[in-house]
Formats: C-alpha cells, structure tokens, sequence
C-alpha cells in the first residue's frame, strides 16, 4: 500500500472521529430515553401501570422468550410480511410489465390505477375480512394491496423512463420485444426496482399490523390489540419495540441486497 | 452489376396530434456492392429517418425500398454499450438475440476484438473504455451479425474532434478492408468527403436529394485521413458547401437554418 501523505491522514483521522461522535451520541440518546423512562415510572412521575417501564417490559421479554410465545407471534408476522412482499414484487412486475408492453391498457387502466393508489388501503381491510374470512389470506392479502398499487404506479413510471436509443439499438440487431423486455427493460431498471422493494418492505409491514389489528389471533398486531384491550400496556409496548426491530432488519436486508446488485449495476 | 439497394420515390412524413410534418420526398438513389455512400444535409432534413427505413425499423409512406437478398447492420449515433453487460457480453448482444452464438461465431467475435486493439478489456465494464475504444465496440457489435450492407447514423458526433478524426480514419479503413457497402449518414462535411465513393447531398425539410456528387481521387486506396490531404478534398468540400448554402437560401434564409449550415 502507497504511504499516506499527512494531509491525507490528518483527514482519515478527522472523519472516522467524526463517525466515533456520531455513534456515541445515537447510543447516547438511546440510553438516555431508556434510563429517563424508567426513573420516571420508579420515581412515580408517570403511571407505569399505563405507560409501563423499561423494566417490566424486559422481564416480560424474558418470561416470553422462555417460553417461546414472543418468537412464534414474531414469526407469524414476520412470514406474512415476507410473503406479501414477495406477491408484491411479483405481482408489481408482471402488471408493470403489462402495462408497459400494451398502451391501450395502460391509458384505459390509468384512472383506475391512480383512485386506487390514493385511497387508504385500510379502509379495505374490514370488507376484505367479510369476503375472505378472519384468516391468514385476509391479512397477506391486506399486506398487499397496501403495497402493490403504489409499485405499479413507480415501475410502469420507470419502464417508460427507459431510454428509446437504447430500445432502438435492440431492434436494429434483429431484437423483438420480448428481447428488449429481458436486454434491456429489466436490467436498466433494476435500482428503480430496488427502490421500490424497499418501500414495499415498509408498507407490507403495515398492512400485515393492520390486518392483524382486524382478524388474527396471533402475531404482533394481534398482541399490539388484545393487550390493549385487557390493559396490559407491557404487551403492548414490547410488541411495538419488536415490531421497530423487525422492521429495520427487513429494511436492512434490502439494503445489503441494493449494494450487491448496485456493483453489477 | 445489380445494386444491393435501391429506393424508388421514398417519401415519409411524421403525424402528431399537432399535424403533420414531411421528413423525405421522393427519395430514389441505388447502392452498388462494395460502395461507401455518404448523405449530408442540414440537421432535420431527414437523413436518419432514411436510414432506419432502409433498416426496415419504419416503413415508408409511398415508394419501395429493396435490399437484395442483403442483411442490414445499423449503428447508431451513440455507442450504447450496456453498462451491465462485459465488452464482450456487449460485442455478442446482436448474435446472443438471433441465437447465432455458435463457437465459430464466438471466435470470429474474439478476433475482432484482438484486431480492433480490444482483446484485453473483453472481461471488462463499458465504462473502462475510451471514447473511440466503445465506438469500435459498438462497430464489432454490428459487425458481427455480418451485415451486407452498414447504416452509420453519425458514429463520431459523440467523440471530441481529435478521436473523431482518428476514430473516423480508424473505422473508415475497417469496412473498406472488409469489403462492406456502407452508408454514412453525416453533417461534417468533410467527413463525408473522405469516406464517401458518392456523396448524396439532401436539401432542407422535406428532404428531397439536392444532388448526387461522385468522389474520385487522383490517388486510389487512401485513407480516409490521407484524403484530407489532397487537393481535391478541398475542391469536393467547397462544391458540396455551395450546394447547401444554395439549400438555405431557396428556403428563404431564416436565421435558423444558416446557424445550422454554419456548424455543418
């Protein structure tokens, strides 16, 4: 390796104090919101019968994970929202794919597609449970048309985006477009697909809570409810402090997928 | 001898919700085998429109065109390598879309590479290349489909003026070795001159064909930069000018169009 001259090191040293800063304050304000909290419930500030403790909710964590009843309610919501995201990502390319490939669908469904994708989705939900059942089907099934409308929009949006010379340059070589779909389409619009999986990830989540708010008796949107409504704010707010966890892995887990594809890309 | 080409009263117009606008008129002119035709004419008059007919990419309003038992290879104005794609993957795109990548094939492709100076960055990205390295990319890329006949839509526009001259010099002398009939659509005057055997001169929209000027050279098999050099290149440049200036001045001279003859 070349030697650094002391500029350049006096810089490499500069940032990473700054990355060090960073770190230590986000930490900071983390055990800080966790140490006021808990010091206000002991000290009688605030009632922890309703606003709970950090405390009670880790021992109730762990009287949970012993006997196994947190992991399975993370589970269940954990694959709904995998399989929703994943009929989301299906479901989004192929309409996407359609609509691209056809004008005269795309100009006839285009109203159809914008009322949908701006109605609140969850207001669905309750007809979905009456048509579907109060089943695992009504809440993936909420998970995606949460999602799947919204990604349509973008990647139809994106396909369309896709630069006509290079189109071109597929026909010129004899191409159909079948090959411009699999040369070109798909392989220009990859981070546009990324980045779509990526709020897809986010508001599959939240349509499998909501679903689960409405017609489950298990996972995390059904303890979120049911410890609501018998007053255990503990439940309550475990449920919610693993759902932030749960999702910023799934978050995570695009991310790590973006930068691998980013390379090739 | 037969003509590989010929177009008989071509005429092609384009339609939008706002009317109608006349890209060519009565287009006739033949290719001969072997023959490099060079078209100039202001921008606008057309001559890409002429080219991606005769590529069969449009078809023509009225008239015919008719490519005798020829295949037809078109490079465009850009290189449009595919940045995810390898050099190679990039050389082998046109073959891979007509399932013609047999090893035969494969090794014609890895022979052009080596002779076009690329051998060594076949495993790498597009955007590793220089200017006139993905120009001669995408030349092997057309090339390797065999055309008979090659469209060139302005291939050097998008390099800088030094790597245009030598890129020029560079694939002008490749398809004449090669024996290739070319038809090089341009707005550089004097690049038509140095490639060019014939050089069709279209006038303004619509574009119909002011003239057909022959370029003979006291001296055969001179390159393209070697052309430059004569002094028939000067005389040859100076006719085809007069004739495109003459263009603006029968359209009635807006400022529009003699800002374009000046780039030209």
């Amino acid at each position: 390796m070349e030697k650094l001259s002391a500029a350049q090191a006096k810089f490499l040293l500069k940032e990473k104090r700054h990355k060090q800063k960073v770190f230590f304050l986000r930490i900071l304000i983390l055990i800080l919101f966790i140490a006021v909290w808990e010091a206000a419930a002991r000290g009688g500030l605030i009632n922890d019968f309703i606003f709970s403790s950090p405390s009670r909710i880790g021992s109730l964590f762990l009287t949970m994970a012993k006997d196994g009843s947190i992991f399975y309610h993370i589970g269940v919501t954990l694959m709904e929202t995998v399989a929703s995201f994943l009929l989301v990502t299906v479901l989004g390319l192929l309409l996407a794919i359609l609509l691209w490939s056809n004008k005269g669908i795309s100009e006839t469904l285009e109203p159809y597609l914008v009322v949908l994708n701006s109605l609140p989705k969850s207001a669905l939900a309750p007809v979905l449970i009456v048509w579907l059942g109060n089943n695992l089907k009504t809440i993936i099934v909420v998970g995606i048309i949460i999602a799947v409308f919204g990604s349509i929009i973008t990647l139809t949006t994106g396909f369309l985006g896709v630069d006509q010379d290079k189109i071109k340059l597929i026909y010129t070589l004899g191409g159909k477009k079948k090959d411009v779909l699999s040369k070109v389409l798909v392989p220009s619009s990859i981070p546009i697909i990324i980045s779509t999986m990526k709020v897809n990830i986010g508001l599959c989540l939240v349509g499998i809570i909501i679903g689960e708010f409405l017609a489950a008796n298990k996972g995390l949107g059904y303890l979120i409810i049911y410890g609501s409504q018998v007053f255990k704010m503990d439940l309550v707010m475990l449920s919610i402090i693993v759902l932030c966890v749960l999702s910023a892995i799934l978050y995570y887990f695009i991310t790590m997928l973006e930068k691998k594809v980013k390379k090739k890309f | 001898m037969n003509p590989i080409l010929t177009l008989d009263q071509i005429s092609f117009s384009y339609h939008s919700l706002d009317g109608e606008t006349a890209a060519l008129e009565n287009i006739n002119f033949q290719v001969m085998k072997g023959e490099f035709v060079a078209i100039v004419g202001p921008s606008g008059c057309g001559k890409s429109t002429l080219l991606s007919l005769i590529c069969g990419l449009i078809e023509p309003e009225s008239g015919t065109i008719r490519v005798d038992g020829a295949s037809v290879g078109y490079m465009l104005q850009k290189d449009h390598l595919l940045e995810w794609r390898t050099v190679y993957d990039n050389v082998t795109l046109g073959l891979e879309i007509q399932h013609k990548l047999t090893p035969e094939n494969k090794e014609k492709v890895l022979k052009m590479l080596k002779t076009y100076g690329l051998e060594h960055f076949k495993r790498s990205a597009p955007s590793e290349l220089s200017g006139g390295m993905r120009q001669r990319a995408a030349l092997i890329r057309t090339l390797a489909l065999e055309p008979d006949i090659l469209l060139l839509d302005e291939p050097f526009s998008a390099l800088d003026y030094q790597t245009r001259l030598e890129v020029g010099d560079d694939i002008g002398s490749i398809i004449r070795n090669a024996g290739k009939t070319a038809i090089l659509v341009t707005h550089d005057l004097s690049e038509a001159v140095s490639m060019g055997d014939r050089v069709i001169i279209l006038s303004h929209r619509p574009g119909t064909i002011k003239k057909i000027m022959p370029i003979t050279f006291e001296e055969k098999g001179l390159s393209p930069m070697q052309r430059r050099n004569t002094k028939e290149f000067h005389s040859y440049f100076n006719q085809i000018w007069k004739e495109l200036k003459g263009d603006g001045e029968a359209v009635g001279s807006t400022s529009k169009v003699s800002a374009e003859r000046e780039t030209s």
